[in-house]
């Protein structure tokens, strides 16, 4: 059993294909994506807007049912929301009328279990929140908003954690912060993490393989594993080869871009006399 | 070279010595909003002693008789001496504001509740929710009472009418606005249709429940009185009629005052339950 279970991934995604019906007809948002996530590995998906990230991390959740394809967790078919999966999404979506602990709160009241105090408390604390239980989220910064998002998605202990570009909205301070953080909890206890982000610095710092999506329909164009040590320092982060995987990334998406629309690439050469 | 540097240096470190002098005059007027408030108080209370006493004055002065307006002093009079006789139609007022906008506004909230689930059902209801909301009640009285008499159901089934559409209009706007974000949380959870409504749905419809509840109060207000004032024997409506076709003027005023009062207090209830239930928007 522990043998099978050393080899089996953590999440699996066999060919996965969403099909969304419009108005103007089918839109293919992702097609036969195929990825494999090890238990605590920390992978990231990045790529242009719009070519399905969102869908596809949705559909690991069990929030979105896929047209094709199927989603594995430890082995077993992922047909619904899961108690082992914990989401941090784009926004904090805190929930304004509850103050932060209330909030907090919120997850074990939908599964009906008894919050963990010791752990949510040790969690507070890490997080720097602890003592502002009573607050409402509106009197919270962004960045804490987002800490708060963490602990409430962590409260439960998941084995997985799915962030949908979790720190998008928040300075690139409180971001680098947020990232530091997120390093910080998953060195202490090692958590599955698939990790949508628009940041290709924040994709190489936080992950051990960075998955690059091509443009609508998204496929898997692509998949880089990110060899530094960890914690990542700043120094680790500023050496040469940090900024060749950024570059290489970054032409692989902007590059695929370009081919999108031809235009661009016939006008662009032209010199400015 | 080093000179000229220091010079807008300093005028910098005097230019936020004059920053910190202005927001030190800030918050010396942020601590006088309760003076300020006191003297707004004061204010009131002024204006409203010279328009009282302005118009007691006025009304001595070019000896307008009592039956085209009674002088404020004799309406404070006649609350005070027939408050004993207003008070049992006072009593049965708000019974019937109490019964029928209770069950106007639960029916209200709860077809609200349902027919936003089912975006169909709800496109074919919303025009005649509207007539009910847009057509006067009132108009229905004398029809109800033809069929129910003067009693208590005729005035309680307007009153249920009249509040139950406007509760349940605003109600629907409330649990139609969906934040798509916040149910995917939910349902990240695991959660119910059920616990996604009490959880999710109805806080979040919450203040436009209580913009639904208070002004639907005044509407079965006006409903209960007018009705009152059709038919039947009791009632702060019947009393408006009956005083005034007496002639006993400071007797009506009276009425109207009570009336007015009763509007504020319902105003300012759902006021306050909207400011601790849904303070949280805006």
């Amino acid at each position: 059993m522990s043998a099978a279970a050393s080899n089996q991934p953590k999440l699996r995604v066999k060919d996965a294909t969403k099909v969304y019906a419009t108005r103007s007809g089918d839109l293919l948002a992702i097609d036969r994506c195929s990825l494999e996530v090890g238990a605590g590995e920390i992978v990231s998906i990045v790529g242009p807007s719009g070519c399905g990230k969102t869908t596809l991390l949705w559909s690991m959740s069990g929030l979105h049912k896929l047209t094709a394809g199927e989603v594995l967790l430890d082995g077993k078919q992922v047909t619904g929301p899961s108690a082992e999966i914990g989401m941090v999404f784009q926004d904090a979506n805190l929930l304004p009328w509850r103050n932060l602990e209330d909030n907090i709160n919120f997850p074990f009241e939908i599964k009906g279990t008894k919050p963990d105090r010791v752990w949510i408390d040790e969690l507070l604390n890490r997080v720097g929140l602890e003592g502002f239980g009573a607050r409402m989220p509106r009197e919270l910064s962004g960045g804490m908003q987002q800490r708060a998002a963490l602990v409430r998605a962590l409260s439960f202990k998941p084995s997985v954690l799915l962030m949908d570009e979790p720190f998008g909205a928040l300075d690139a301070f409180t971001r680098e912060e947020m990232n530091r953080l997120v390093e910080e909890i998953w060195l202490d206890r090692p958590t599955t993490i698939v990790l949508i982000t628009h940041s290709i610095e924040e994709a190489i710092f936080l992950s051990d393989r960075i998955v690059v999506m091509s443009p609508r329909p998204g496929r898997v164009a692509s998949i880089h594993k990110v060899p530094f040590p960890r914690p990542r320092s700043l120094e680790i982060m500023s050496t040469r080869e940090v900024f060749d995987l950024t570059n290489t990334i970054k032409l692989e998406i902007v590059g695929e871009q370009r081919s999108r629309y031809p235009a661009d690439a016939a006008v662009a050469p032209v010199p400015v006399e | 070279m080093s000179e000229n540097d220091a010079i807008p240096e300093f005028k910098r470190a005097t230019g936020a010595g004059s920053e910190v002098g202005i927001t030190g005059g800030m918050s010396a007027l942020a601590t006088g909003p309760g003076i300020r408030s006191v003297s707004e108080v004061l204010a009131i209370v002024l204006v409203a002693v010279v328009i009282i006493g302005g118009t007691e004055l006025l009304l001595i002065l070019f000896h307008v008789p009592q039956y085209v307006l009674p002088r404020p002093s004799e309406i404070a009079v006649a609350l005070v001496t027939d408050f004993p006789l207003i008070a049992p139609h006072l009593g049965h007022t708000l019974v019937e504001l109490f019964g029928g906008f209770s069950i106007g506004a639960v029916v209200g909230m709860i077809l609200a509740a349902v027919i936003t689930q089912f975006p169909f059902a709800e496109k074919i209801i919303t025009p005649y929710i509207l007539l009910l909301v847009t057509t006067p009640m009132l108009a229905l009285v004398p029809l109800l009472i033809l069929r129910f008499g003067f009693g208590y159901e005729p005035r309680i089934i307007a009153v249920a009418l009249a509040s139950g559409p406007m509760v349940m209009i605003n109600a629907a706007t409330g649990f139609r606005r969906v934040d798509s974000g916040k149910i995917a949380l939910a349902r990240s959870y695991g959660a119910s249709t059920l616990q996604i409504f009490w959880k999710v749905r109805a806080p979040m419809a919450l203040p436009m429940i209580f913009v639904g509840l208070m002004v639907g109060s005044i509407f079965g207000l006006l409903t209960a009185v007018g009705a009152e004032m059709v038919g039947g024997g009791f009632g702060l409506g019947n009393r408006l009629t009956s005083y005034s076709s007496m002639i006993q003027m400071p007797q009506f005023f009276a009425v109207v005052l009570i009336l007015s009062i009763l509007g504020i207090l319902i105003y300012v209830l759902f006021f306050l339950l909207g400011k601790k239930f849904a303070s949280w928007e805006a």
